[in-house]
């Protein structure tokens, strides 16, 4: 943490117009259209913004969203830990290619991260004829609408721990090898506690991805309600519906559910570094 | 989700899947309703009625793809064709039920603001300078491609059959317009609630829930002197109901809309009824237009093919030039 | 990647550094089977598609003129939109690294936002903003600017869409930024833009040049945000993945994937160029 800037009081005018026009230009691209959704959210009232999270429906696209985050983001998390493990901690031919084919979905459209299963696993794609043989049903189903979402979500979390792992070097998980650790003690001990708040917001990050992810999951879900709808999705199917409350209401419980856990997330990084700074005082 | 145990299935009440399109989701929410008490009646079955929206077209294609939709509800016979030649659906669906298979019907009107202060009364009126028209995408929305032909009938009608002077006409339409929505919602919430344009061209069912939605004295419907039977179209998708077997239950489903109290609610829901009887209750609704068909264009393949396809009529359109 | 096949078992140090570490193979192991299902056999199906009637074909999708208009707006204005995030983002990045101000840390936690909200939410907030009846737009209506339906639309929908990536890109940097340099430089007499310019820059490049790939990689393909305030006029509002969906509309695998194909093209190619540059900034850096 030596050489970390601590941020400064603002003690003249240059440094106030800086601030200033950062939070006017935060304020016109996020939170104006922040502003709008909750406004419309509430237009009829909370009594009006609640009944729409006691619709059926809508509480089995929550459930589907939920679901899916729980098992998209621990498997791109794990991916992640993989990728930068090897990529960071050894050296190997073709590494640039792996760099490059992980970032990659960042390039996809969205419309195209969906399409791509759909040559894959629908019914006159590669392996649709050989699936519907086995009764198995991956497109307009969750499994399909699982695989969209990590296509979209699988870079996030490398992302974060590649970089940071590489500049950290293998010193440290060096030393503790030869001092007789073993690996995954190593890995535990010595790797996770370094890389820890990249993981974290990597981590967050995924999760508000995919809980989000709108494109991808609409080319993949069939859009039966009550079934393979997931938020996103029923925010769409209630504004075509003419229910505008109740549209924004269940986007602003995405959006909520957003600041939530990146309000969550800063503050938990914040306990740590004071933590850290208490431990290495002592 | 991935294989429901067999043993449970004949416990768990019969399920159907009906993929439509976009407009029809609140006559098939009350239709679905009627449908379920009446089969439990008549065989004391159990029913669940799933319910899929999106535009007519990926609708058609999901099924393609593999979507097992028992039947399928949408906004033109084109997109069912598609199914149909890839095998899923009979080639003879049409002449399957009655109506070519189409229970109920609209029509292409226009929607404009309170007082009609541009005073749009048919389509001449809409190449007018200074007009704004707001309709969705053909290549995109199946009631823009009604809407597409209505307007190209007319023309052709107007200019004693000259093809090219006919587009001439179309192309000056899409020259007001300024927003291209993918679908006939999309539209809809850009006239009504963005309050772009003078005229909406849609489904004669959307404009009259539009009207619904925002209450009464905003928004006027004009008839123009002549516009196209449009006709929603119903089959059961052979190949899933086979594999399912779910056939009686789908069959009944469709054929249940030509009931009664179906017709009565499409009637409800701003579609025009066929059955006689309901059609002569909301004749006031649904006033008689003179109304051109599909055939005035060779059926929809040569129409799609045409019109709608690469280098159709309607990229010409926007051909520069 | 293939080259890799036959080394392995001949000589395992051929193709990677030896290192006492344990835990390699089975991490890469992991990494490639992953990869490998979930980012290498879609694309390979994806690539696969367009060919059915030969690279005559492929070409014929790609060079309508509606397609053409469509990719160029989509990567002029992702670029546009990227080059102006990455100043506003670095001013926001900034500001939050170096100025203790009331509320920071939410802000900080808010700049996520655009990357969290569902696409087509941001879409429709958007377009209700900068609609002629919205909050901006009425505001910008009578000084004749139209941003909802115009190509306009499209850049901001990308800035609100990128922001995050500058911003996160540059935030640790300047946040392991030793602020030694920038006092040396002052206490040598630099003015403050000239510390900026020579000093904290050339630290930063790098951040900036991943974070402008990262907005617009993201910008070049987004849709949901998009086609809501876009206006979608063909050759003129437009974007690339919405030439796709209407194709997919008209039953052209072949021709949708083709531009699927061809977006990803000028991505990759963009990216290397980015990738590029990071190296020769690497190397001069080096010196």
């Amino acid at each position: 943490m030596i050489g970390t800037v601590a941020p400064r009081r603002i003690e003249s005018a240059g440094p106030a117009v800086l601030v200033l026009a950062a939070l006017a230009w935060l304020a016109l691209l996020i939170g104006a259209p922040m502003a709008t959704v909750f406004t419309q959210a509430l237009s009829k009232g909370l009594g009006a913004f609640l009944d729409a999270f006691k619709e059926p429906d809508g509480l089995a696209a929550i459930r589907l969203t939920l679901l899916v985050a729980v098992i998209a983001v621990p498997l791109n998390a794990a991916f992640g830990l993989a990728a930068a493990w090897s990529i960071a901690k050894f050296n190997f031919r073709g590494k640039a290619v792996l760099l490059t084919l992980i970032d990659l979905p960042l390039s996809l459209s969205p419309v195209v991260s969906g399409l791509v299963w759909v040559l894959l696993f629908g019914a006159r794609g590669w392996f649709g004829p050989m699936l519907d043989a086995g009764g198995i049903k991956i497109i307009f189903a969750v499994p399909g609408i699982l695989l969209g979402t990590i296509l979209v979500t699988v870079p996030l979390v490398a992302r974060e721990l590649i970089p940071l792992m590489a500049e950290q070097g293998a010193d440290e998980e060096l030393a503790a090898t030869t001092l007789g650790s073993g690996g995954w003690t190593t890995f535990r001990r010595v790797t996770l506690p370094n890389v820890r708040w990249a993981l974290l917001h990597g981590v967050l990050l995924s999760n508000a991805r995919a809980m989000g992810e709108f494109g991808a999951v609409s080319v993949l879900s069939g859009h039966i309600r009550g079934l393979t709808e997931t938020l996103p999705l029923h925010v769409e199917a209630l504004y075509n519906d003419y229910d505008f409350v109740g549209a924004f209401a269940s986007a602003s419980l995405l959006a909520g559910l957003a600041i939530v856990t990146l309000v969550a997330k800063t503050a938990l990084e914040r306990a740590g570094r004071v933590a850290a700074a208490k431990g290495s005082a002592l | 989700m991935l294989a429901l145990p067999r043993a449970s299935l004949a416990a768990a009440p019969a399920t159907l899947l009906n993929a439509s399109y976009d407009p029809t989701r609140e006559f098939y929410k009350d239709f679905n309703g009627l449908f379920v008490a009446d089969w439990q009646r008549k065989t004391g079955q159990p029913v669940r009625i799933n319910q899929s929206h999106d535009g007519s077209g990926k609708q058609a294609r999901a099924v393609v793809d593999g979507l097992e939709a028992d039947v399928v509800t949408l906004a033109l016979a084109y997109d069912v064709d598609a199914i149909a030649a890839k095998g899923l659906i009979a080639k003879n669906w049409q002449s399957r039920l009655a109506y070519n298979s189409a229970p109920y019907t609209s029509t292409i009107v226009f929607v404009v603001r309170k007082g009609n202060p541009k005073a749009i009364h048919d389509w001449i009126d809409l190449v007018k300078a200074g007009v704004k028209v707001i309709t969705p995408n053909p290549k995109t929305s199946g009631g823009a491609r009604w809407a597409y032909l209505a307007a190209l009938g007319y023309a052709t009608k107007r200019n004693g059959g000259d093809a090219t002077r006919a587009l001439g006409f179309v192309r000056g339409i899409y020259k007001n317009v300024p927003v291209l929505d993918t679908g006939a919602r999309g539209s809809t919430t850009t006239f009504v609630q963005r309050g772009i344009g003078d005229v909406l061209v849609g489904w004669e069912n959307e404009a009259m829930l539009a009207i619904d939605e925002v209450g009464p004295g905003k928004l006027e419907i004009v008839r123009p002197s002549m516009s196209i039977l449009a006709e929603p179209s119903v089959a059961v998708v052979d190949k899933v109901v086979d594999k399912r077997g779910s056939r009686k239950l789908a069959e009944a489903y469709l054929r249940f809309l030509y009931t009664e109290g179906a017709q009565e609610l499409a009637a409800k829901r701003h579609f025009r009824p066929r059955g006689q009887a309901v059609a002569a209750r909301y004749a006031a609704k649904f006033p008689r237009m003179n109304l051109i068909t599909i055939a005035a264009f060779g059926g929809w393949q040569k129409a799609q093919a045409r019109n709608f396809a690469d280098g159709g009529t309607f990229d010409k359109i926007y051909q520069p030039g | 990647m293939v080259a890799l096949a036959p080394s392995i078992g001949a000589r395992p140090a051929a193709w990677r550094e030896p290192s006492p570490l344990p835990g390699f193979h089975l991490a890469f192991g992991f990494t490639l089977t992953y990869v490998g299902v979930i980012i290498l056999l879609p694309l390979a199906a994806l690539v696969a598609r367009p060919w059915e009637h030969g690279l005559d074909g492929f070409v014929a999708a790609i060079v309508q003129p509606r397609t053409l208009a469509a990719l160029r707006l989509s990567f002029v204005a992702a670029t546009m939109a990227a080059l102006v995030n990455v100043v506003l983002g670095l001013l926001i990045a900034w500001v939050l690294c170096r100025y203790e101000f009331p509320g920071r840390r939410v802000v900080d936690a808010l700049v996520d936002l655009p990357f969290a909200l569902p696409t087509a939410v941001a879409g429709i907030a958007l377009a209700s903003l900068y609609g002629p009846n919205g909050w901006i737009g009425s505001l910008l209506e009578p000084l004749g600017v139209k941003v909802a339906y115009t190509p306009l639309g499209v850049f901001v929908a990308l800035l609100a869409v990128g922001l995050p990536f500058v911003v996160r890109a540059v935030q640790p940097v300047l946040q392991d930024l030793d602020a030694g340099y920038e006092e040396a430089a002052k206490t040598l007499g630099a003015t403050a833009p000239q510390s900026l310019w020579r000093v904290v820059m050339p630290a930063l490049a790098p951040a900036l040049i991943t974070g402008f790939a990262l907005a617009f990689a993201r910008g070049a393909g987004e849709y949901g945000s998009v086609i809501f305030i876009a206006g979608n006029m063909p050759g003129v509002s437009e974007i690339a993945p919405l030439v796709i969906v209407t194709r997919l509309e008209q039953y052209d695998y072949a021709g949708a994937a083709s531009v699927g194909v061809a977006m990803l093209a000028l991505s990759l190619i963009a990216l290397l160029i980015t990738n590029a540059a990071q190296v020769a900034l690497a190397r001069r850096g080096g010196r």
